[in-house]
């Protein structure tokens, strides 16, 4: 596959740039992937929120990030019950609705309502859909061997979707082109961090998020154009409160959201599609490749409400996010009807209570269009923080 | 003996000893609480109990504790007190209440829980490892999470000898061992080999003992309602596994329900339906919800929650006892992997059921409470039907919050159900 599927942006004025990247990420007709498909690609659709994407990519297929859209779910609806999240439906919607078409797909036990996917999914299409079983105990000193077969396991299906072999040398490939987009990525949270108002969130989250849909090569030719013209940028600091936004992790607050809070604050961290930056540096490429992926997974990563492990209580991660990013107060929402989110909400928000660390809580949904009670609540905290 | 007399003496009895022995059971919490003894927390998927039991911790089961509040109609207090903590109405009320039990000092309505000195857990659900990480917080307690890879892909089941069903043992195989290490440590206990046979053979007679009972009930009349008589077997399950207790009760089960059977014993329906029941029971209006069905000649002769609440000990999972931890391993990684396919890829064997069990509809009940269970029956029911011409009915409640039971509501519909029944009988006889 060498013809580039999302081009738009090439050559262009950063703005601009920025401006074709929201095009595509509120197109729900999903054009890059139709164009990967034209071209004669095969597709694997993984839901949030972390998936080794490299190991499908060494085998020279797509990975598709399957995390919502802002769509009305007319046909998904009927094959769940009430009282779920709006991803759920949505997720299904694209591809009931044909504007998506996957090859394979793949859910996680991430939480009660995705571990059903795969068989919502199964009974709903006849190409491979499953659950790849990342570990829940990541405290067993077995558990890295144990993700290691499973990503094994996953490879075989894959090649065999594939009709070909992935080698180790394949592998390491994969693993470089995603090395470099997590750095690029790295990079572009220092900016957020170090410079917020060169890089307000929302087109931060425009630049990252379209990798989830275009091939990995051309998400890093994309940042390594636009990482420079950003520093550039000559745009001046403001008074405005440091926050971090926790509960981003798996569906995704509307785009128009992320504006509103830019504009009364600086989102210097978050999780946001927590998924593409789950590994926090560069994986070994030497060895063996699966089972590097695998330790750094374990080892070498962020958290999330649903990622279990002793040794990093939310809570904990949380203030050091806090910390590193150097804000003066969080955001701590959870997805509607989202369960583990709305969990960790209780255990963050005492801890911050015993902190002292100002917060705003609240909810979102996908497809949430009007924000203005949001906003004069959130200007109201805002205000309170910086004046008193 | 007179017929009369073991009557008498047999049939009813697996209830009345289930009461008396979930009292018992409640009763003995309460002493471990009063002498601050170490207790496990721990869920019925996947209990781990064989290993508990061999280092003498007595099992919590919080989900149990929880439901008993919603049968004896104070679930609501309980709800309103972790709410106003701070927890969302949208979680599952069992952790809420339970969250509630604990701001009370361990105080429910069976009594006093002792608190955990460790937490146990599977991933059946992700609400436990959630509910786990609560207490985890609040008693500063050990919480050990024992990962059971489960199905990949509808059908996908693997068994032993197939190199993918070996890597998932292995796993599950290296975390008892430390599962064992962790105990040993918390009781100063050494791992006794020879105690953990003796409780793997009591799990045996009452493994094989439940699947039994669950595969009689084909009898015409059923012997036994899966919703009402069920949730009193399945209590035992959980709180008596590994007990000579427990599979002394198992064994007697099998005894009534045979003679049952055999003389032709019915529940108190006159039954004219025979129903599966899938999902969660309702348990703020459990009798009523059943007398629902029941005023109509509806009994329910097998129930997805008999599977997965029991842990997928319905399988029957025979250990070996030539080689103990090896088997508890295998028979871990195959029930509780069961217990999660009765929630996610029960369709099939719903199908399958029809048949075997005689049954004229299917009840889906999804609950706000609980998205393992409920999340994909809408599309279970979709799929079922189009496999199969079987009647089905949807509705909706919880097993917790009454604020979204609406026994108007409900009743609407089960009528509704009923007289769809009934027409198709009355065509089918006329066409037969
Ligand atoms: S938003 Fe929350 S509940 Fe919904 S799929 Fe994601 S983790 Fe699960
Ligand atoms: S979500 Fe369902 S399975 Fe999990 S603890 Fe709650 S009721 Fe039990």
């Amino acid at each position: 596959m060498n013809d580039q599927v999302f081009t738009r942006w090439q050559g262009k004025p950063l703005d601009e740039v920025i401006y074709e990247c929201r095009e595509l990420l509120e197109d729900i007709d999903y054009p890059t992937v139709r164009r990967w498909r034209d071209a004669g690609g095969k597709v694997v659709g993984h839901f949030q929120v972390y998936f080794p994407e490299e190991i499908v990519h060494a085998a020279g297929m797509l990975p598709f990030k399957v995390r919502g859209a802002p769509l009305e779910a007319t046909q998904a609806t009927s094959r769940f019950g009430s009282y779920l999240c709006s991803i759920l439906k949505t997720s299904l919607e694209l591809v009931l609705s044909e504007r998506i078409k996957l090859d394979m797909f793949v859910t996680h036990p991430i939480c009660d309502a995705a571990r059903n996917l795969a068989a919502i999914w199964g009974r709903n299409f006849s190409y491979p859909c499953q659950i790849l079983y990342l570990p829940q105990n990541a405290n067993s000193s077995h558990s890295a061997q144990y993700l290691h077969d499973e990503y094994n396991r996953l490879k075989q299906d894959i090649e065999a979707l594939a009709d070909r072999p992935i080698t180790d040398d394949d592998l390491r490939h994969s693993l470089q082109v995603f090395n470099e987009n997590r750095s690029l990525l790295r990079q572009l949270y220092h900016i957020k961090r170090e410079t917020p108002w060169l890089l307000p969130a929302d087109e931060a989250y425009a630049l990252m998020a379209v990798g989830g849909f275009i091939p990995r090569e051309e998400h890093n030719a994309l940042l390594h154009y636009t990482l420079p013209l950003i520093e550039k940028r000559d745009m001046k600091q403001q008074d405005k409160i440091r926050i971090v936004f926790e509960g981003g992790f798996c569906e995704q607050p509307p785009l128009d959201l992320i504006r509103m809070m830019s504009r009364s604050t600086y989102v210097v961290d978050d999780d946001f599609m927590i998924g593409m930056r789950w590994i926090l540096d560069d994986i070994p490429t030497g060895g063996n490749p699966l089972r590097n992926l695998a330790e750094a997974y374990l080892e070498n990563s962020s958290y999330s409400p649903v990622q279990h492990d002793l040794r990093k209580p939310k809570e904990k991660m949380l203030m050091e996010r806090i910390k590193n990013a150097n804000a003066g107060a969080a955001v701590i929402t959870a997805a509607k009807m989202c369960e583990p989110g709305l969990e960790e909400q209780v255990t963050y928000v005492r801890t911050l209570d015993k902190t002292g660390i100002p917060y705003f809580v609240s909810e979102f949904e996908e497809n949430m269009t009007s924000f203005d009670h949001l906003e004069i609540q959130l200007e109201t905290f805002v205000e309170n923080l910086l004046f008193n | 003996m007179t017929k009369k007399i073991l009557d008498d003496g047999i049939v009813g009895r697996g209830n009345r000893d289930g009461a008396r022995l979930f009292r018992e059971w409640f009763s003995s919490l309460g002493d471990v609480a009063e002498q601050e003894r170490n207790a496990a927390y721990v869920f019925v998927m996947g209990s781990m109990a064989e290993v508990l039991r061999t280092f003498d911790i007595p099992t919590v089961f919080p989900e149990i504790n929880s439901l008993q509040t919603a049968v004896r109609r104070v679930a609501h207090e309980y709800l309103n007190e972790a709410e106003d903590y701070g927890y969302s109405p949208d979680i599952c009320g069992y952790v809420k209440a339970d969250v509630a039990v604990q701001l009370r000092n361990g105080q429910h309505p069976m009594g006093r829980i002792p608190k955990p000195s460790i937490a146990v857990l599977t991933n059946a659900c992700n609400t436990y490892i959630k509910w786990a990480e609560i207490w985890e917080r609040m008693f500063d307690i050990p919480i050990f999470t024992l990962d059971v890879p489960g199905t990949r892909t509808a059908g996908g089941q693997t068994w032993q000898g197939d190199p993918h069903f070996e890597n998932d043992r292995r796993y599950v195989a290296a975390q008892i061992k430390e599962l064992i290490s962790q105990c040993e440590t918390l009781t100063g206990q050494k791992f006794d080999i020879d105690k953990l046979r003796e409780v793997l053979g009591h799990t045996n007679t009452m493994n094989q003992g439940w699947q039994r009972v669950l595969d009689l009930n084909q009898s015409h009349p059923s012997l036994f309602n899966a919703l009402t008589d069920g949730t009193v077997y399945l209590g035992v399950t959980n709180g008596f596994k590994g007990t000579a207790v427990g599979a002394q009760y198992f064994t007697d089960l099998v005894e009534e329900m045979e003679y049952k059977a055999e003389h032709g014993i019915g529940t108190l329906t006159d039954e004219k339906y025979r129903l599966i029941f899938v999902g969660v029971p309702c348990y703020p209006i459990f009798r009523r919800f059943n007398e629902m069905f029941t005023e109509w000649g509806g009994t329910f002769v097998n129930s997805t929650y008999l599977w997965f609440a029991s842990g997928g000990t319905n399988r029957g999972f025979e250990y070996d006892l030539n080689r103990p931890l090896e088997s508890l391993a295998e028979g871990v990684l195959i029930s509780v992997r069961d217990a999660m396919d009765s929630m996610f890829y029960q369709d099939r064997i719903l199908v399958d059921m029809i048949e075997e069990f005689g049954v004229d509809g299917i009840v889906y009940h999804p609950i706000k409470s609980c998205r393992t269970v409920s999340t994909g029956l809408a599309d279970n029911r979709r799929s079922v039907m189009s496999n199969y011409d079987i009647a089905t009915l949807f509705i909706e409640s919880d097993m917790m919050d009454r604020r979204v039971v609406s026994e108007a509501q409900l009743k609407n519909r089960i009528d509704a159900f009923f007289e769809g029944l009934a027409s198709r009988k009355h065509k089918a006889a006329m066409a037969g």
